[in-house]
């Protein structure tokens, strides 16, 4: 197990030097420093000092990959490849334009990404999953077909939707929660509320679609004839036996998003105005802050990776067949 | 007037070529009609693809691009207007000229906002004023308002009522009375020919009554700068369907040649390719799409020599889009393919196909390629409202479609803080998520009915 995990590490570094090379490719050579720093000071009127003053606060005025005019173990390492690119294995992702220092403001926003991010995902995984069990149990009833058609529905209505109409139902309408906002600590409560319900509420038709087809593919197999046979309820049998062996599809799906979580989500942070790391990104995006969006990029491959990890592992938890080597 | 073909218009047309010829290559073979016969005898199948039939109807003209010639000649030249517009704004020429100074409420005859205005004894009034062109044929609005708009409902779903009879009654003689053989089309059966029968009998009447009462009022209200939102939300039908398909179409290749070979190569090409994306999917989708968009928008920024007209920037920027959003999804489809020719070639009559020497890129055209199709068609269809949605999130986020484009997204972005107004501005934003809903159900449903009439792991009866 130990070496399989350690096989697998050693098997993430070329991804991450892929992922690596190709946003090196996109940020820097398919437009270079000059194009950058000229759309950083407004198109028009721009000088050229102007340009290269820029280019020397980001770091952008050394050579691309090679410095020549260095020497030694400098010509490579004194580059704007070495400086921005190889320094985000080791979690350096330099300033951001507004001159604050990104991994330190990474770690302070990930608590409030997380506190949105972790019930959203466990309440809805419980949600999502009984609700799908109770469709498999009423199979090929009115009941199903209900359930299905409501599902289809649900999927069907944009995922902005959700936030801007429980926004103005439960913040401006009904005076619930506040719209938007975030203190950190126990009074946080309030404005987490909100944002988790209307993430678990536009996930059901997706999701509760997708667990009713795991489910249904494992209802016609030989154990749950057996345990039928055997007298359970219907109820015991879903809760009890499916629910086990349907364990390995739902946890590919599943396991791989939990490191993900760290990230928070893009839309419902800024519409919520919670500080973390999905409303950081966004902000970055708008303001066209390359170091940033670089940065969170390398961050979200490296929590894939690690998710990926954990769902091998998880694997040998709830099924004793599979074993790692 | 000067025809112009934007790069998407030719995709599409190019896509729409593509259909029909396939059509007419699958209408030859019994064996690959017959899902598509399932298909046909679906209700909700056939339905939906009436409803979506529609939508693509309104993204066809829209894609029909030209510049009017303006009255003035330049030394004899004809000189083009610098606008470029569509089959379908000529039609809706009434929904797109009629704009009023702001926002105005579905059906309202007064403004939103008030104004200061000079009553007839000279004194000045702060009131909303009435609008130029919503009710402006009313003389007393208290008292005709209402009679009015229901009596012009009623009429244009009257009319409407009679196109549509007459309408199946076309359909009837040209096609459905000789029950021949040589139609292209799979035979719909009673069911769901009843179904289509009363939805379009529906719809005719309802189209008729929003036609009747949009040629006088504002049907859908007016946004901030007074455009009439019906337009606008039916402008962006096009956009929709643009990135529901062209993206589709740039992921097929990469997908299906990647993945067949890695399946099929296996060794040093499959480890190559499964590289390849492992790396791209290890990316979060939504950062690996911002960051191509922003890296395209610097190169657009820095380049306007390369466009004639407004609408080709806008239009190259959508395309670069669709093509960013297909080179960061293929990877899905992608593995499916291989996982599915992995099995394929263990078959005996691949392995026959080897061992009578026929190579390897025919092998995989002729054998493979055939066997894999039902996942890509699965796959595209499945695809599509997903996309659609995404555009709404995207330009949500600030790296979907130029602003000047009209899409979902847009109007969305640009109605979502109207939520905040007293009284609060809400038809914008109901119009687009209202559109947006029906295109991308209609979409799912379909695709549900296609997946079923593909999918050779469900028993299908005949």
């Amino acid at each position: 197990m130990i070496a399989y995990l350690i096989r697998r590490i050693l098997y993430a570094f070329p991804v991450l030097i892929g992922v690596n090379l190709l946003t090196f490719f996109l940020f820097f050579v398919v437009n270079t420093p000059d194009d950058m720093a000229r759309m950083q000071l407004g198109m028009k009127r721009v000088t050229p000092e102007a340009i290269e003053k820029w280019k020397q606060q980001q770091g952008y005025d050394k050579p691309l990959m090679l410095n020549t005019q260095a020497a030694g173990m400098s010509k490579i390492s004194d580059t704007v490849f070495f400086e921005k690119s190889v320094r985000m294995f080791v979690f350096d992702f330099g300033y951001a334009n507004d001159g604050r220092n990104i991994a330190r403001e990474i770690q302070t926003r990930m608590l409030p990404s997380l506190a949105i991010a972790l019930p959203t995902f466990v309440v809805g995984l419980l949600l999502y999953i009984t609700f799908a069990l109770f469709m498999t149990l009423f199979r090929g009833t009115a009941l199903d077909t209900l359930g299905v058609a409501l599902c289809v529905f649900l999927m069907s209505v944009s995922g902005l939707f959700y936030i801007i109409g429980g926004q103005f139902l439960a913040g401006k309408l009904w005076h619930w929660v506040p719209i938007s906002g975030y203190v950190g600590g126990a009074d946080s409560i309030k404005f987490i509320l909100l944002p988790v319900l209307i993430g678990v509420v536009s996930g059901i038709g997706a999701s509760g679609r997708w667990y009713r087809t795991i489910f249904l593919e494992e209802i016609n197999k030989d154990y749950v004839r057996t345990a039928r046979a055997k007298g359970l309820s219907e109820l015991r049998v879903l809760f009890g036996h499916v629910l086990k062996n349907a364990m390995i599809p739902i946890l590919t799906g599943v396991v791989v998003v939990i490191p993900l979580l760290f990230m928070g989500s893009l839309l419902t942070e800024s519409f919520f105005g919670i500080p973390g790391l999905g409303s950081y990104t966004i902000d970055a995006i708008n303001a066209q802050d390359f170091g940033v969006v670089r940065a969170m990029v390398f961050l979200g491959s490296v929590l894939y990776i690690v998710g990926l990890v954990l769902t091998d592992i998880s694997y040998t938890l709830v099924d004793p067949r599979v074993r790692l080597q | 007037m000067m025809p112009v073909v934007l790069w998407t218009d030719a995709m599409i047309f190019l896509l729409l070529a593509t259909i029909l010829a396939g059509a007419w290559h699958i209408r030859k073979w019994p064996h690959l009609m017959l899902p598509w016969q399932r298909v046909a005898t679906s209700s909700m199948g056939m339905v939906s693809l009436l409803i979506l039939s529609l939508f693509i109807m309104v993204g066809l003209l829209d894609s029909l691009h030209y510049r009017i010639a303006l009255p003035d000649k330049n030394n004899g030249q004809t000189v083009y207007s610098a606008e470029v517009v569509s089959a379908f704004d000529a039609l809706a020429s009434g929904l797109k000229n009629r704009t009023e100074k702001t926002y105005s409420a579905p059906m309202a005859v007064y403004l939103y906002a008030k104004e200061s205005m000079e009553t007839p004894g000279g004194e000045i009034l702060r009131d909303h004023p009435r609008l130029r062109f919503g009710g402006a044929h009313l003389q007393n609005i208290e008292r005709d308002w209402l009679g009015d708009v229901v009596q012009k409902a009623v009429y244009g779903a009257l009319a409407g009522l009679l196109l549509g009879v007459l309408l199946i009654a076309a359909v009837w003689i040209l096609f459905l009375r000789q029950r021949g053989d040589h139609l292209p089309l799979p035979k719909i059966t009673d069911s769901p020919r009843k179904a289509l029968l009363i939805t379009t009998l529906l719809l005719a009447t309802f189209f008729g009554a929003v036609a009747n009462l949009a040629a006088s009022y504002h049907v859908l209200g007016t946004d901030k700068v007074g455009q009439d939102v019906l337009y606008l939300a039916l402008k962006s039908i096009r956009t929709g369907l643009v990135i529901g398909t062209i993206t589709t179409l740039v992921t097929l290749p990469f997908a299906l040649l990647l993945g067949v070979a890695a399946g099929y190569f296996r060794g040093w090409v499959d480890d190559i390719i499964q590289y390849i994306y492992t790396v791209l999917s290890s990316i979060p989708s939504v950062l690996l799409i911002a960051a191509a968009v922003l890296m395209m928008q610097v190169t657009i920024e820095m380049h306007p020599e390369w466009f004639e007209t407004s609408a080709a920037r806008a239009d190259v920027r959508l395309l670069s889009l669709c093509l960013i959003l297909g080179l960061t999804s293929w990877t899905g489809l992608c593995r499916l393919l291989r996982g599915e020719t992995l099995k394929l070639r263990e078959l005996e009559y691949i392995q026959a196909a080897q061992s009578f020497g026929v190579s390897s890129p025919r092998i995989i055209t002729q054998h493979i390629m055939p066997n894999v199709m039902h996942i890509v068609l699965i796959a595209m269809v499945m695809d599509f409202s997903g996309l659609v949605l995404a555009e709404a999130v995207l330009s949500y986020v600030g790296v979907g479609v130029d602003p000047s484009t009209m899409s979902f997204g847009t109007l969305i972005n640009a109605a979502r803080l109207e939520m905040g107004r007293e009284p609060i501005v809400w038809w914008t934003l109901a119009a687009a998520f209202g559109f947006m809903l029906v295109l991308v159900l209609a979409a799912n449903l379909f695709a549900d009915v296609v997946r079923d009439a593909f999918d050779p792991r469900l028993s299908h009866k005949n």
